[in-house]
């Protein structure tokens, strides 16, 4: 097997996929977080600053989805065209959720009508609340794997087996980090009494996010010991949640010296975390089989061919610096407070 | 059989909402460039206003466009989970470079563009217009060359068998540009190109109708009228060359555009007709030997038909393939017809006098429209029944595991959620154009 720098090709591809998805939940994380609270928000000019406060960039970080679905697919079809079809009802929610939020965030400032910017409230505040909460969903049922039998077929159940208590738990997690991070972001956005108004919940989140956290953790290790082998044999990696809890109890301290953009690194690092503890747990299974571990879905049977790795390994090295420039003009283009005017939502 | 069927329903009409909004950005992109482009050349304030709106309109194609195509990236997933794993290896790179080269591109400049207009120089913003341009017409390549390569496989070996079977790379270069992408991209390409001008001309004609903006009305339809033109011609060329691509790599799809059951027979060429599937005859006017002709410059030529091709392996609508292509072409000629006309008449000076030609250049918008999709299907349809030609029929390669009312829940979901977007768009669009670029009221032409 090919490798480079000494590691093997699906193990550097696995690297990518995860950089990438966590990429997509640190910058969507802080859209749909924002989007949690939009109802939170009484005036309609609050809704407007923060729906504006996203406006520029959103689509920019939703790119970060589209870039990780190609890399899953075209690193490892297997695990792509395997989840995708076993977790068929999640996915088709999630993807109407995410044309819905489109829709309400493009419309929901063109009428003045109170009904019209009522009904696109409520859309936008639950399309962005079920995303973050389905995203965990998604990830708690990989944990937990699935039913898969001979030639990755798929046999469990069909409509509703995706909710165990454990995925909602995760859900829960989920959407708890991602209203903080959404917080702490309009928090950097925005000025006066909305401002005020946030530092307000962004405690609430705070406490909403560790309970929810430490809650999901005990179950995990007491109903689901499979789950937690991992570190059993490597305790060394037990830093991951310890890290992961000292970078969010840090949030507070430079929140109250208004630090946002800081406070904001330190919740992204929360969960570069705790994805990094999910795919070093995973590694180098993709999808565990809960029939028999020979059916799992692993980094090295369901890669693509050595050749085609080595090539999009080559694009990535070409592209990424391109990707992080255009990010960087559109961050900088767009830092400091909103400000509305003509072109705004 | 029932899974089957509802999964390609449910794909194809995913894919055709989704290819009402990327021609349409792709276009409208680039008369937008070449209106900001001549703003900052000449400094002349009618141009600012021209690209001020039409960006306002692009805007929210182009959001439709992001919205619905990242569904159609995880059907395949999805719906397609054994096509997935045949094919991961090959379109994997494509679609990888896709969302880095392209959408990264796009999305990122698209923030600037919309939001920008006080953040940025115009010089910076005139290229961030660009950037998104480029990046609309990049994410074209990709996907058309996907497609292209589900149309000609080439650069592949299959590896494994039966249920592990797949397709893997072992010459990218060679499967970029397999027989068909060339052609293909070119003829997307310029059918979006088709669609946005298209729309520009008949809003501007309707302006112009009405009595509203004229001044900038008349600038705007020259700018689109003379792309169209040029693109409605190219188009004729570059559907030439497709087609006889398809004759060399798809003999049974080609025969099924024209009709064409014996090999041995000259092929006609038909300008309309209707073909009997059982009888194998097909009604209609046609240029008898045309299609020989058109293929080997000779009248009595032979052509592969039909019969050529056991039952199994050959498209089973032929019927349905021959009418998108008949509606495609007749379509394409009609184009090139109008815009030469108006042309002839801008030429004379005579542009704007005839009422009745901007009366169909208001209704000609559907026209390249209609156009995209009927190609869409006959490509599409004539590929069938495979998948991957010669390789995966497309009956193996849906989903197993997913069940039917699965996707009849699905489907259902899209049909609500589509209809919404469909009419929000539509309304918005009115609102836009019925507003205008500016408000008359407040602003005489001179003064903005």
């Amino acid at each position: 097997m090919e490798t480079f720098l000494g590691i093997d090709y699906p193990t550097l591809w696995y690297l990518v996929v995860g950089l990438l998805f966590s990429g997509y939940a640190i910058l969507e994380g802080f859209d749909y977080g924002a989007g949690s609270w939009h109802l939170f928000f009484k005036k309609d000019l609050s809704r407007r600053i923060a729906i504006n406060a996203i406006g520029p960039l959103w689509d920019a970080n939703q790119v970060w989805l589209i870039i990780g679905g190609g890399a899953l697919f075209a690193g490892f079809p297997v695990m792509y065209a395997t989840m995708l079809s076993a977790m068929y009802i999640p996915f088709m929610l999630f993807l109407m959720l995410l044309v819905l939020r489109s829709a309400a965030i493009k419309f929901r400032s063109a009428e003045e009508m109170t009904w019209w910017r009522k009904t696109w409230d409520i859309i936008y505040f639950t399309s962005n609340t079920l995303i973050s909460f389905l995203l965990g969903v998604v990830l708690a049922n990989v944990l937990q794997g699935f039913e898969i039998g001979e030639n990755f077929s798929y046999q469990g159940g069909i409509f509703f087996s995706f909710l165990s208590p454990y995925a909602i738990m995760v859900g829960f997690t989920t959407l708890s980090i991602f209203m903080t991070q959404g917080a702490i972001f309009l928090l950097l956005k925005t000025e006066g009494r909305l401002h005020a108004r946030l530092t307000f919940l962004l405690k609430k989140a705070m406490i909403f996010f560790i309970l929810s956290f430490v809650i999901t953790s005990f179950y995990t290790l007491i109903y689901l010991p499979g789950v937690t082998d991992k570190f059993k044999e490597n305790p060394v990696f037990f830093i991951l949640p310890v890290l992961a809890f000292l970078a969010v109890a840090n949030v507070p301290r430079l929140v109250s010296k208004k630090k946002y953009a800081h406070a904001l690194v330190f919740s992204s690092l929360t969960m570069a975390f705790l994805l990094m503890l999910v795919a070093f747990q995973l590694y180098p299974v993709l999808l565990p089989s809960t029939i028999s571990s020979e059916y799992s879905v692993t980094i090295y049977n369901a890669a693509s061919s050595q050749k085609s790795l080595g090539i999009m390994l080559t694009i990535v090295v070409i592209g990424a610096p391109l990707l992080a420039g255009y990010f960087l003009f559109l961050y900088k283009t767009f830092h400091g407070k909103v400000t509305l005017d003509d072109t705004s939502y | 059989m029932e899974t089957e069927i509802l999964a390609r329903i449910q794909f194809a009409f995913t894919v055709a909402f989704h290819y009402i909004y990327p021609p349409l950005s792709i276009g409208i992109g680039l008369i937008m460039v070449i209106m900001e482009g001549l703003y900052l050349k000449t400094g002349n304030k009618h141009y600012e206003v021209l690209t001020r709106f039409w960006l306002k309109i692009f805007a929210i194609t182009f959001g439709i466009g992001v919205a619905t195509g990242i569904i159609m990236e995880f059907e395949f997933g999805t719906n397609w989970s054994v096509y997935s794993r045949y094919v991961g290896d090959i379109f994997g790179s494509a679609l990888a470079a896709e969302g880095l080269f392209a959408f990264g591109l796009e999305s990122a400049f698209l923030g600037v563009l919309i939001f920008g207009w006080n953040r940025v120089s115009p010089k910076v913003h005139f290229i961030s217009a660009v950037g998104v341009f480029l990046g609309s017409m990049f994410s074209a390549v990709w996907i058309v060359v996907a497609n292209s390569w589900q149309q000609t496989p080439a650069g592949y070996h299959i590896v494994g068998e039966g249920f592990n079977a797949r397709a893997e790379v072992t010459d990218f270069w060679a499967m970029v540009f397999n027989p068909s992408s060339v052609d293909r991209i070119i003829h997307v390409w310029q059918g979006a190109f088709l669609a946005g001008t298209f729309l520009v001309l008949s809003v501007h004609a309707y302006y112009l109708l009405k009595g509203r903006y004229i001044e900038i009305s008349k600038k705007a339809f020259k700018i689109a009228l003379t792309v169209a033109t040029i693109f409605s011609l190219l188009q004729l060329v570059s559907g030439h060359s497709s087609a006889e691509g398809v004759a060399e790599n798809q003999p049974a799809k080609l025969a099924a555009m024209e009709g064409h059951y014996e090999t041995n027979a000259a092929a006609d060429l038909y300008l309309f007709g209707w073909v009997d599937d059982a009888s194998q005859e097909v009604t209609g006017l046609k240029v008898p030997g045309g299609l020989s002709f058109l293929l080997h410059q000779d009248f009595e030529a032979p052509v592969t038909g039909l019969n050529a091709f056991p039952k199994e392996d050959r498209p089973t609508q032929v019927n349905a393939v021959f009418q998108f292509y008949h509606i495609m072409i007749s379509i394409g000629m009609f184009l090139i017809g109008l815009t030469l006309y108006a042309c002839f008449l801008w030429w004379r000076g005579k542009l704007f006098d005839k009422k009745w030609l901007l009366r169909i250049f208001v209704f000609s918008v559907l026209l390249p429209q209609i156009a995209n999709q009927a190609g869409w299907f006959a490509a599409e349809m004539g590929r069938q029944p495979w998948i991957v030609y010669g390789h995966l029929r497309t009956s193996e390669g849906f989903s197993q595991e997913v069940s039917s009312n699965q996707i009849l829940f699905s489907l259902i979901l899209f049909l609500v959620v589509y209809t919404l977007l469909f009419l929000l768009f539509i309304y918005s669009l009115n609102k836009k154009i019925k507003h205008g670029p500016y408000d008359e009221a407040e602003h005489a032409l001179d003064i903005i």
